[in-house]
């Protein structure tokens, strides 16, 4: 862990909100695509 | 080889199934790799001190805000003139990266304009463009859901799109317009005048490139999400239901 000194706190709140957006809209991508697989499949064995 | 024949469907799904793994592997390896060199190897500023690796979170974020946009825009033309479906649904794919980046560069400009200006938001030029820029984006991802008729959606974004086009290009060049405001000039050029030393400079082009691969990879899955919506709808409206 580098020393951040007096930036410590703005720096690491800052890569803690981004990596968490990155995180949440990789996620929710993923989920909506996967979720999407599942009703079509299930329409096309109907 | 046309350029047209991936506006087709099933050519985009074919192809993007090919090179979504690639392109993933791709993004997790530079992403982490700019972030990691950027986070812990670069040195202090002797200005900024270490609040300057915010700018690996920064600046990316910012570049891709605005030319999410910018792809939004060429999408929405292309769907107006030629009506290609998937232009469409690439415009709606990209919209929700867009707004996630353009939280991202707000909020990370706000904590770096706080250690740096002494405060976190100033209706300076660039950052008001940026605020309507984002007012933009959530206008454009409200305008998709209210409308029921996907094609009516499309038609109506994509007029929107090209009339909020002018916010896109004043947060891009708000800094050239205006000399007044706080926000800097751009840290990087493509002329040979250099802004940022090379300890920053190199680690910054890693994260910019991992920021460009992580968008190419969400567009490319949340358009065969899209693409398959479609095609559920249609199949729904063909059994009737």
């Amino acid at each position: 862990m580098p020393e951040l000194g007096q930036y410590a706190i703005p720096v690491l709140f800052a890569y803690s909100i981004s990596l968490l957006l990155i995180a949440a809209i990789t996620l929710v991508s993923y989920i909506q695509y996967k979720s999407v697989m599942r009703k079509l499949q299930k329409i096309e064995e109907d | 080889m046309s350029f047209w024949k991936f506006s087709n469907p099933n050519n985009f799904m074919t192809l993007s199934e090919k090179i979504l793994p690639i392109i993933s592997v791709s993004t997790i390896l530079t992403l982490t790799t700019g972030l990691y060199w950027g986070f812990f190897l670069t040195p202090e500023d002797y200005q900024q001190g270490n609040s300057v690796k915010i700018i690996f979170l920064h600046v990316p974020s910012a570049l891709i805000a605005i030319n999410t946009w910018f792809v939004m825009l060429v999408s929405s033309i292309i769907w107006l003139i030629r009506r290609h479906h998937v232009s469409a649904l690439i415009a709606k794919a990209a919209a929700p990266i867009g707004i996630t980046m353009t939280i991202i560069a707000i909020i990370t400009g706000m904590i770096w304009g706080q250690q740096m200006w002494g405060t976190y938001w100033a209706w300076d030029p660039r950052l008001t463009s940026f605020f309507l820029l984002l007012m933009f984006y959530i206008g454009y991802q409200t305008l998709w859901s209210a409308v029921e008729k996907p094609d009516s959606a499309a038609e109506l974004t994509s007029i929107l799109c090209v009339v909020g086009t002018v916010f896109a290009v004043l947060s891009r060049y708000a800094v050239n317009f205006w000399s007044q405001g706080l926000h800097q000039g751009a840290s990087l050029s493509l002329d040979k005048e250099e802004h940022i030393h090379n300890a920053f400079s190199n680690p910054l082009y890693i994260c910019m490139a991992g920021f460009i691969l992580l968008f190419l990879t969400l567009v490319i899955l949340r358009t065969r999400t899209e693409i398959l919506k479609r095609k559920i709808f249609i199949l729904l409206d063909h059994k009737g239901r």
